[in-house]
């Protein structure tokens, strides 16, 4: 009968009416991610020696269909390594305007060392603001440039919108808060 | 008499800033309502809850430009939504909101006067459509007055009924019936049932917003219509809707009546009321398809107004035979 079926249809909408809204309200509430999700990169550090795990050796740079990476190496000094190889990275600079996140760097890396995170309020104004260095990287940073410049500003500590029900291991020792 | 006529002044005017008001609050309550019926929060960037969002939608429609489209009639042009929303303003005065003297004018003509008024409002809607020199407003014109033809039988058939019983036109005297007696709702349900689907009908909501409707006529009868003309046909359009509630209200559910031996306040049991009856018609409107007109127009003749007449008859000789006097 069509009026069961208009009948039923009132029923869905008002149990709609009564259930909590899908809608994320963003600014004021942080995004719900998934752990694999493809964000910000990260460079990460072995956790004993505090060493890069980057060896220099530009095969993300390879991988990447965007050209977006780009790596200058340098040898290390034996008394001083920065990274645990023969080489480090000198320069890594990541272009967040040609990244297109599809973490091909993340598979081509041997030793682990670039890792996609979560970071993914990267908006800024100028061209120059999107190429990231080294620091920008580094696991030790949390924020996007223009997030921690706004932090530096207001003087407060930087606010990420999002949240992550478990940090996957490969972000090593990174963390989020 | 001037002191009479200065005291009717004044409960016009507090009676137009409370419409305007309840017109300002409806488009909240509207877009907040539908988005929850959709389970998504509404509007909440303007104030807490979203709730100085009207104002800010004033201020927008305000200063945007009010454009004359080159092919428009002007005269009707500028006349239309003029029409509509003075009528559907004018519609509210009628209905009493309280005991003696809570009503603008407490007049024996009472619910013809509110059909009359709401019916010349689709002047507004027609003469937009004509006037507007191009084909989506004339369709959803000419959709209008179908509809028109087609459920203003309905509605002023399943009123007589309630008219024969109460014996009066005056909605007061109506009211004050339904105090004595129980509510028509219960007694009259048949004439309930087509009154309030032809009432949907006169708002022009869903189901039978086809005269605006936009998957077909981009906006209908004001499509050509920017800034404050475009506001006056939306405050038209959701005056049939806050009238037509507190219309079914008093007709059927007692109007300012306290339910259950309440304690009786002005006002506030005639809003509950309505609100009862906006909140039905959002319902109704966030849950069901949209009909064709010709479809609308069938259902009207084919089913709404035989159903009315035949409920009249059996009213007519209840009444006659003596019960309920």
């Amino acid at each position: 009968m069509s009026v069961m079926a208009l009948a039923k249809a009132l029923g869905i909408t008002l149990r709609h009416f009564f259930s909590k809204p899908v809608t994320i309200p963003y600014p004021d509430a942080p995004v719900p991610l998934k752990p694999r999700f493809h964000g910000r990169h990260v460079l990460t550090r072995h956790p004993d020696t505090g060493l890069e795990k980057c060896i220099g050796c530009s095969l993300c740079a390879a991988a990447c269909p965007a050209y977006a990476i780009y790596v200058e190496p340098a040898e290390n000094d034996p008394e001083n390594p920065v990274s645990i190889g023969e080489r480090y990275a000198k320069v890594y600079e990541i272009n967040m305007l040609r990244c297109i996140f599809c973490g091909n760097c993340e598979e081509a890396c041997p030793t682990g060392a670039i890792v996609l995170g979560y970071e993914f309020e990267l908006a800024d104004y100028r061209y120059s603001d999107f190429v990231y260095t080294k620091e920008d990287l580094l696991v030790d940073t949390v924020g996007s440039k223009p997030q921690r410049r706004e932090a530096k500003e207001r003087k407060k500590p930087v606010k990420l919108g999002f949240e992550v029900p478990y940090v996957r291991p490969e972000l090593e020792g990174v963390k989020y808060e | 008499m001037i002191w009479a006529l200065f005291v009717t002044a004044v409960k016009a005017l507090v009676l137009i800033l409370a419409l305007l008001f309840a017109f300002a609050y409806i488009t909240w309550i509207m877009r907040r309502g539908l988005a929850r019926f959709q389970i998504r929060l509404g509007p909440n960037r303007v104030g807490p809850f979203g709730l100085l969002q009207p104002i800010a939608d004033a201020v927008k429609a305000i200063f945007k430009e009010d454009i004359t489209v080159a092919r428009a009639d002007r005269f009707l042009y500028w006349l239309a939504p003029f029409l509509a929303f003075t009528f559907a303003l004018a519609a509210f005065a009628v209905i009493p909101v309280g005991p003696d003297g809570w009503v603008v004018a407490n007049i024996d003509m009472g619910v013809l006067y509110v059909f009359a008024v709401s019916e010349l409002a689709i002047y507004g809607v027609f003469l937009a459509g004509w006037a507007s020199g191009s084909k989506y407003p004339l369709m959803g014109g000419l959709r209008s007055i179908a509809a028109l033809v087609g459920y203003e039988l309905a509605l002023g058939m399943a009123i007589l009924p309630v008219v024969l019983m109460a014996g009066t036109l005056n909605l007061q005297e109506i009211v004050e019936w339904q105090k004595q007696h129980g509510y028509f709702i219960i007694y009259q349900f048949p004439a309930f049932l087509v009154y309030f689907i032809a009432s949907l009908a006169e708002m022009s909501r869903t189901p039978f917003d086809f005269a605006e409707a936009e998957q077909e006529l981009v906006a209908g009868f004001h499509t050509e219509y920017s800034s404050m003309k475009f506001v006056a046909f939306y405050i038209a359009e959701l005056l049939h809707w806050i009238v037509g509630s507190a219309l079914i209200a008093t007709l059927f559910l007692g109007g300012w009546d306290a339910p259950f031996g309440l304690p009786e306040i002005p006002v506030l049991w005639l809003f509950v009321k309505w609100a009862l009856f906006i909140f039905l018609v959002l319902w109704i409107w966030a849950s069901w398809f949209r009909t064709r007109y010709d479809q609308m127009i069938r259902f009207a003749w084919g089913v709404l107004l035989p159903v009315a007449t035949v409920w009249f008859l059996i009213t007519a000789y209840y009444v006659v035979k003596g019960g309920m006097a």
